[in-house]
């Protein structure tokens, strides 16, 4: 027998129960098109915490101070106390093997105003290497210098949001701004970074030198800063790093043994490898609850295959009659199946796909089509045709003629 | 020419056949020989549970002897695998069962195709040869008709041009008008003794209606797994005598 002429006569028999046909076909566009969506969102959701990650600046750790107290038999933690020092910055720089650079970080709030525009911002006030250990780019003009920061120059660099805020025509680099009452020339204007991580706007902060901001904003005493960004030379080393940068801290800060640190080092690289493991959990989760359908789909399959086996038995033993073997009969169930499959499956893939790409712009997440996904989804569709349509086209096979071409 | 038209086409030899269902034993077949020649036409008959469905069976190759051979065609079956047997049926034998049997929601002339279909062909020769088998049955304006269209008679014709399209050494037919008023059973059976007269076609007929029977040539009647009579028919006297014997 030819086997184009079993492809035939399956599609004919296929043809022949057409509302039948089609509802079985739909478990299984169902289940790929659900197994295509979920790991496409999964997957769109980890690029976009990776972008996130990226965004953070590479291998970044960062430190902040934290006074322990205990009182009453209460005990607890007040962050961004002033117990971090330019000094220790410094010592970080010069005497953790593992960290490439530290910048110091000192926050504030204010109001800008160019001309009759005003917009209220933050400010992050650190040393030159700043721009680098976050990974961000300027879109126009220059960040500030170290000279900038040793003479505590009154420079300020423009997040976008800002810039757009402020001069809507563009053309801000070069121009004197007024922040809490003094004037600042704008020497830059950051390339955009879009939303953090959390959902704020990234863009809507502005920068320049942490004496600045100490001196000339603040007028603070006591130069404090409320914390120190780092960078470690390479992501294995951010580990090392954190533990380095902890005993030498302990060692400045005069902290006993047994005693608890007045600080905290976060490993950004840490919590973005631990975010990348959560979504990728999601996407294996979101992947296998869809496959789950995807095989309910194929035990609808199998269900069917069964039924009409059971309903042509005399067609099966009038066809092994005139000289069918039982091995075309198994050839065609099971091409029976696998067709239903394969289309059942590429039906669900032009579905999963306008499904993940419905969803993604509807909760405003990147769009990503995981062509792997895709092409997974459909053959597992096809190897469901072949495991579930073989134990019916097995047992037409093994079907008796005498006794089906009885059967009534 | 004459020694090879003469050639037995079935011989079966002392075959016995025994089911088992379960502790109970039946012996259907209790040593049947019989020798069929090319271009023969016997009536298989005799009442239900006589052997002669087991021996169809057997005949058609669905079924093994429990013992004995059966020689169809010079090749001995009795040894035969599955597959084997399948191509045996596929490639010498042309059934005809007595509710016609055609694959349903499938065209007339796809239906005749479908022995061809298993044995390999290539699509035009088996249309062409299906069409010519239709026409010689004569249902040439029926091809594209589904079977629940056609009416018994016809629906019989198709599975009569199913039979033949793959050129069979015999032709088995169980009961073929058995589901047939007695005007088309006659048309039916006048199909049959033309493919006897004109192409030598050999065939075994199972009826166990006299009138049908009158229509061959040898007449086998079974009862209790054995052959009880095995003779010539001569028209003449017979009919008196079948109705009798079968008590009609």
């Amino acid at each position: 027998m030819r086997p184009i002429d079993i492809q035939h006569m399956a599609l004919h028999a296929l043809g022949k129960n057409k509302v039948q046909t089609a509802l079985t076909m739909l478990g299984i566009v169902i289940g790929v098109s659900a197994v295509i969506a979920m790991v496409s969102l999964g997957q769109g959701a980890q690029k976009l915490v990776q972008d996130q990650v990226a965004g953070m600046g590479q291998n970044v750790l960062q430190i902040q101070g934290q006074n322990q107290w205990a009182g009453g038999g209460a005990r607890g933690a007040s962050d961004q106390s002033q117990v971090l020092t330019e000094a220790d910055v410094e010592a970080i720089h010069r005497e953790v093997p593992a960290v490439a650079k530290a910048a110091p970080n000192v926050q504030a709030q204010g109001q800008f105003v160019f001309g009759n525009q005003n917009w209220s911002s933050r400010i992050q006030g650190s040393n030159e290497h700043y721009l680098e250990i976050r990974g961000w780019k300027m879109a126009e003009g220059d960040f500030y210098t170290e000279n900038d920061v040793r003479t505590a120059a009154r420079v300020v660099v423009l997040g976008k949001t800002i810039a757009d805020n402020l001069f809507p025509g563009g053309d801000a680099v070069g121009q004197m701004i007024r922040i809490r009452n003094l004037p600042y020339r704008v020497i830059g204007v950051l390339a955009p970074k879009g939303q953090s991580a959390n959902g704020q706007d990234q863009d809507d902060t502005a920068m320049m030198p942490y004496t600045t901001i100490q001196k000339k904003m603040l007028g603070q005493a006591l130069p404090r800063i409320q914390q120190i960004s780092v960078s470690a030379i390479s992501a294995e080393a951010t580990g090392p790093a954190k533990d380095q940068i902890t005993s030498l801290l302990r060692e400045r800060h005069q902290i006993r043994p047994g005693q608890a640190d007045d600080f905290r080092v976060n490993n950004l690289t840490e919590v973005a490898e631990a975010a990348e493991a959560t979504t990728q959990v999601m996407t294996m989760l979101l992947g296998s609850i869809a496959a789950v359908s995807l095989l309910v789909g194929g035990i609808g399959i199998m269900n069917i295959m069964l039924v009409s086996v059971t309903e042509r038995t005399r067609e099966i033993g009038i066809r092994m009659a005139i000289g069918s073997r039982g091995s075309y009969i198994r050839m065609q169930f099971l091409a029976e199946s696998v067709i239903l499959c394969m289309v059942g499956g590429l039906i669900g893939v032009l579905f999963g796909v306008g499904l993940s790409l419905g969803i993604a712009r509807l909760m405003g997440w990147p769009s990503y089509v995981s062509p792997q996904a895709a092409g997974i989804a459909f053959l597992f569709s096809a190897g469901t045709g072949i495991f579930f349509g073989y134990y019916p086209a097995h047992k037409a096979a093994s079907l008796d003629p005498i006794e089906a071409l009885r059967y009534e | 020419m004459t020694d090879a038209s003469r050639a037995p086409v079935i011989s079966l030899k002392d075959v016995h056949k025994i089911y088992r269902t379960g502790e109970i034993e039946v012996h259907a077949l209790r040593g049947v020989s019989l020798e069929v020649r090319k271009g023969e036409f016997i009536a298989v008959m005799g009442p239900s549970g006589s052997g002669k469905s087991t021996m169809m069976n057997l005949i058609g190759c669905l079924d093994r002897p429990t013992s004995g051979s059966y020689i169809l065609d010079g090749v001995d079956v009795s040894t035969m695998s599955k597959n084997q047997r399948a191509d045996t049926r596929n490639a010498k034998i042309g059934f005809v069962f007595q509710s016609f049997n055609l694959i349903p929601r499938t065209s007339a002339v796809e239906n005749v195709e479908l022995p061809m279909v298993y044995a390999g062909m290539a699509p035009a020769e088996r249309r062409e040869r299906a069409r010519k088998a239709m026409a010689s049955v004569g249902l040439e304006a029926k091809e594209r008709s589904l079977p629940n269209q056609l009416s018994g008679g016809q629906q019989q014709r198709v599975a009569l041009a199913r039979a033949l399209a793959n050129n069979p050494a015999i032709i088995l037919a169980d009961e073929p008008t058995g589901a047939l008023d007695s005007k088309t059973a006659d048309e039916i059976m006048r199909i049959f003794r033309q493919l006897n007269d004109e192409r030598h076609m050999t065939i075994v007929l199972v009826t166990h209606e006299p009138d049908i029977a009158l229509h061959a040539k040898r007449l086998v009647r079974f009862r209790d797994g054995e052959i009880l009579e095995d003779r010539p028919i001569k028209h003449e006297d017979d009919e008196l005598v079948l109705h009798a014997q079968t008590g009609m």
